[in-house]
């Protein structure tokens, strides 16, 4: 059977891990490829690296990044955050990676996408959403089947609000060839209180594609939701697998336990 | 020497990564030559069926593909280059394949989400070396929306369930294709790779 995904991720800021694996013996914590190593001995099955310098000027500390972790780690390697061109796709796939994640520029410029899919394949092209509810509870983020909610697409690391509807987004970018939709909920996003199961469930019942959560993990329960009633493809997490709160064992044993198919 | 089929579709960089760390030496190759004197043979596959058919044709490794395994050399196909094999695809238009294996390519005829993304298991029709150590039920990584059926079901050597069940590699003999990506799938692939360069050598 079809295993669900647990992909920790990994934020990087000039060359260094930000939020990365604290409290372990490494021989410096901040080094990306030692880390990303560390997680692929956990059992991660993907792993996102996200590159949150602000200036363009790092473009080549994160390429390198990327070609000495892909030497290291045999499982797909996602790395996102300030890919704008086709140039930057290429580059980024040929250091090593296998997929790239696109937000602003894809809002900005959507045949992005559709050039990307038909040079590198759909496979490749991952569409970041940033999500925030616009109508809605933005604090009870949890089952909400009959509640008038709505999204609005965010861009630039979810700082500008933009006046398109998520779940239409979600569509359109499929039809534009993304191949997975990684969905970040920005009310949830770091309060550890759980996805917004109810954004996810209405992107994934709509979605031909897979559909990868993100923002709001805190416990296992929470990485359950999001993929029982979320109904996602796969969770993605940084704080929870960072500060070492969890093992990502302990995570799918759990998810097992309760029926969840996880790669053990 | 193991030759790496480059027919300029797409980067080889994971599985040459793959390769250097299992300590295997190989060639990166786009030459018929390079493959004439290669023990064993590597066609990965990243694009579109047809797309991957004009390109083999274009750089003369149609027939030196079909000589080399035709002489049952060890032969690894990684995803397109399992579909490759075959008569011919339906993806995009009706393409004709390299017609080494008879049957066809088809897509997903069902209503789960396609592309197949993520980690999924094999079980094992037929005992293989290049599958020695690989229990069944191990989870390998699939990026895919279409599928091998071949006409003759003896050269199925795994299959996978995504609705229902699929041929996911064949063997015959020395040729061996994965639909899934060994170079992708952590332990598991590794020990694919492997038992790839354990059958090259042991010819």
């Amino acid at each position: 059977m079809l295993a669900k995904r647990i992909i920790p991720c990994l934020d990087v800021k000039d060359g260094r891990v930000v939020k990365g694996v604290n409290y372990v013996d490494f021989r410096d914590a901040g080094d990306p490829v030692e880390q990303a190593a560390w997680y692929n001995g956990e059992g991660a099955d993907e792993l996102t690296l996200l590159d949150i310098t602000a200036s363009l000027e790092h473009r080549d500390t994160v390429l390198d990044i990327v070609r000495r972790t892909a030497e290291e780690i045999f499982i797909p390697f996602t790395v996102g955050g300030g890919i704008r061109t086709i140039e930057d796709i290429r580059d980024t796939t040929q250091a090593g990676a296998d997929k790239v994640s696109i937000m602003t520029a894809a809002v900005e410029k959507p045949d992005l996408i559709t050039e990307g899919a038909e040079r590198f394949g759909s496979q490749c092209i991952v569409v970041a959403i940033d999500a925030k509810r616009v109508v809605g509870d933005e604090e009870n983020l949890g089952p909400a089947p009959d509640e008038q909610i709505e999204w609005r697409v965010h861009t630039h690391g979810g700082t500008r609000q933009t006046e398109i509807d998520a779940l239409e987004y979600a569509r359109r970018a499929e039809e534009l060839g993304a191949g997975e939709l990684l969905v970040t909920s920005i009310d949830a996003d770091g309060t550890k209180a759980g996805y917004d199961v109810e954004l996810l469930r209405r992107i994934s019942e709509h979605a031909g594609i897979p559909v990868i959560a993100s923002g709001g993990a805190g416990t296992i329960e929470h990485l359950y939701e999001a993929l029982d009633y979320g109904k996602a493809d796969a969770v993605l997490a940084a704080s929870i697998f960072h500060f070492r709160e969890l093992t990502i064992r302990q995570c799918k044993e759990e998810l097992a336990e309760r029926g969840v198919p996880v790669r053990l | 020497m193991i030759a790496l089929i480059d027919y300029g579709m797409g980067n080889l960089g994971s599985v040459s990564n793959a390769l250097r760390f299992i300590g295997c030496e190989f060639e990166i190759t786009s030459a018929p030559d390079g493959l004439s004197s290669a023990d064993g043979a590597i066609l990965p596959g990243v694009g579109a069926f047809g797309d991957c058919m004009e390109n083999l044709r274009e750089y003369s490794l149609v027939e030196a593909i079909r000589d080399y395994v035709a002489a049952d050399r060890p032969f690894l196909g990684i995803c397109l280059g399992l579909q490759l094999l075959f008569g011919e695809s339906e993806e995009m238009g009706t393409h004709a394949g390299l017609d080494i294996v008879p049957g066809r390519v088809v897509r997903f005829s069902h209503d789960r989400k396609i592309p197949q993304i993520g980690w999924n298991q094999i079980e094992k029709r037929q005992d293989c070396p290049q599958l020695e150590g690989v229990p069944d039920g191990s989870y390998v990584y699939f990026v895919h929306s279409y599928h091998v059926v071949p006409e003759d079901e003896s050269v199925i050597a795994t299959t996978t369930e995504y609705s229902y069940e699929f041929c996911s590699a064949i063997r015959r003999g020395n040729l061996f294709a994965t639909q899934f990506h060994p170079e992708k799938s952590s332990e598991t692939g590794l020990q694919i790779l492997r038992n790839f360069v354990k059958v090259v050598e042991g010819q």
